[in-house]
């Protein structure tokens, strides 16, 4: 299956990406190339195969339910960006008017 | 002075040598000789020869520093160490001072070791060359016109230059074991969740496992001791206790059968030189004693593609944590999205972006389970593969990687190519299973050979005896002064 250059712009919209033309044209082409040696993992016949996703299960991973050591709140704050009276600051989320 | 850390941490436990002027002397040694392989991305004297002098304090005061007294260590810059910059060899961390260290790191200073700097590596671990670095790529010190490997390239390099015997990576596909190779070094990856990853900043969390880098298998293996085993701090730590690899080293390789794996040792890819001084290992070890038997893993056929989807789907899930909002770069934007999408683009490195678009679209509504489902269920086959060869073989076998080191700028305008320097680390990396690359001597230009050991998950005593058992037939490369 190929990608098309409004797949890239779409999956660059959903990744939180800018990409400029040059990355867009490299993009189409590379993520396609890759993707057609993934085709012969999408043809193999699996059924009746379950999927690992942890190579050495272990089920119920428990501890006992007591608080423990946390980070010092300003400590971290200082490593952002912006930070005011004990949050993080972001630019505007919703249009002033919506 | 001793130059292995074995040596070290016994001369400075006896009072023989201060762990300060051991920790000075790797210092020079990075500060004179780095500028032309560029492996560290930063060192911090005052802090390591601080921590030194608490090491020579205790055993002034008759208290035991540990069993890595004094050595001198190298950080992956993908370890988180407080107050101390770690950036993951990208500009969108440049600048980040993390609140908390690492397990692995607290484990290494708890057992008397010093930590003298952060190794450079390819940007989110995400290489095989270390040109990846957003810094500065990294030279093999054996030929400095070549790549070092990658991701952990800084680290193999850091070693294999002698600045310091010892030093941590991480390896996702092979991170550890292919810089390891191509650098002539020891690089070992433990059983998934044998090593606790709190603090390793993620890429792919059902893949990424840290390890020891060090020029012998003994070295390595008491890395190994002191960094595995459980941590409440990581939910994949496996809680079984750990059995100790360094008693076990002498016992050989006579008795054991090793499987040759015959998908991960033939095929075009590989070069004559590598398959020569592979097959003669072998020899060496039938000499030895050992018994070699063939064995198939035909579904490692598979392994490579299933890798590249089930790993850049996670990082692209992983990496959604860089976003201008907590910790590092912020390009400023008149809303919250523009400015998300504008840091990432100014943060991120060309591979990571290609890789967080391939994992966006594989896990894109409709696709998730033709890629990353196929995947892991891939990843049951491969495991099952590796289950019946282990039923005709204690240890299995194969050249590390189909090539010795490449020249810098040779394969980065080819993802592929580059992608294959991976192929026979990949398998172990999807079964969870621990693996070792040891040297196995140099090819024509003299350019370190990588032999690479595969062993069932929590095998690591059989891994290190094999290991051990090939490095006393083979010997070991010294590092390029």
């Amino acid at each position: 299956m190929r990608i098309t250059r409004e797949d890239v712009v779409h999956v660059a919209r959903l990744a939180r990406l800018d990409l400029d033309d040059d990355e867009l044209e490299t993009f189409t082409g590379q993520l396609g190339d890759i993707l057609d040696h993934a085709a012969r993992v999408e043809a193999l016949d699996t059924s009746g195969v379950e999927p690992t996703a942890h190579p050495v299960p272990l089920a119920n991973v428990l501890r006992p339910d007591e608080r423990g050591r946390c980070l010092d709140r300003d400590g971290v704050l200082a490593q952002a960006p912006e930070a005011e009276n004990g949050y993080f600051r972001v630019p505007r989320i919703m249009d002033a008017g919506s | 002075m001793p130059a292995t850390a074995r040596g070290i941490a016994s001369a400075v436990r006896s009072g023989d040598v201060s762990a300060v002027d051991v920790v000075a002397a790797a210092l020079r040694r990075v500060e004179a000789g780095d500028a032309a392989i560029g492996s560290f991305l930063r060192t911090y004297a005052d802090t390591a020869l601080e921590r030194a002098g608490r090491v020579d304090a205790a055993v002034a005061e008759g208290r035991d520093p540990g069993p890595l007294a004094g050595v001198p260590v190298g950080l992956k810059d993908v370890l988180t160490t407080e107050g101390i910059e770690t950036t993951c060899g990208s500009r969108i961390l440049e600048g980040w001072q993390p609140p908390y260290d690492a397990t692995v790191v607290q484990r290494l200073r708890d057992a008397g070791a010093v930590d003298v700097g952060k190794t450079n590596c390819d940007e989110f671990a995400m290489g095989s060359s270390n040109e990846n670095s957003a810094y500065r790529p990294v030279a093999n010190p054996h030929d400095r016109s070549r790549v070092p490997g990658g991701s952990s390239g800084g680290s193999a390099a850091a070693v294999a230059a002698g600045f310091v015997p010892v030093a941590l990576g991480s390896d996702t596909g092979g991170s550890i074991r292919q810089p390891a190779s191509l650098c002539g070094t020891v690089g070992m990856k433990p059983t998934y969740g044998r090593v606790s990853r709190y603090g390793l900043v993620a890429f792919a969390s059902s893949l990424d496992q840290i390890g020891p880098f060090a020029l012998d298998v003994a070295d390595a293996a008491l890395v190994y001791d002191v960094i595995a085993g459980h941590d409440p701090m990581d939910a994949t730590s496996i809680p079984h206790p750990v059995e100790p690899v360094t008693g076990g080293l002498d016992r050989g390789l006579d008795g054991l059968t090793l499987g040759v794996v015959e998908e991960l040792s033939s095929g075009a890819g590989f070069e004559a030189e590598v398959l020569d001084r592979f097959r003669a290992a072998l020899a060496e070890a039938e000499r030895a004693g050992a018994r070699v038997v063939d064995v198939s893993l035909p579904s490692t056929a598979y392994a490579l593609s299933a890798y590249y989807l089930i790993a850049p789907a996670e990082c692209s899930s992983n990496l959604a944590r860089f976003d201008g909002v907590r910790y590092g770069l912020r390009v400023g934007a008149d809303d919250v999205e523009a400015m998300n999408r504008a840091t990432r683009a100014a943060g991120f490195g060309p591979e990571v972006k290609r890789r967080v678009m391939l994992g966006t679209y594989a896990l894109s509504a409709g696709y998730y389970d033709a890629y990353y489902g196929q995947a892991q269920r891939v990843r049951t086959l491969v495991i099952d593969d590796f289950a019946a060869a282990y039923e005709r073989a204690d240890v299995l076998v194969s050249p590390t990687s189909p090539t010795v080191a490449f020249a810098l700028g040779e394969r980065t305008q080819d993802p592929i190519a580059m992608y294959l320097s991976d192929v026979c680390t990949i398998p172990s990396n999807l079964a969870g299973h621990p693996a070792i690359s040891i040297w196995c001597g140099d090819g024509a230009a003299g350019l370190p050979v990588g032999l690479h050991l595969m062993a069932p998950a929590l095998a690591e005593p059989l891994l290190f005896q094999a290991a051990a058992g090939f490095e006393a037939v083979l010997g070991t490369k010294a590092a390029a002064v």
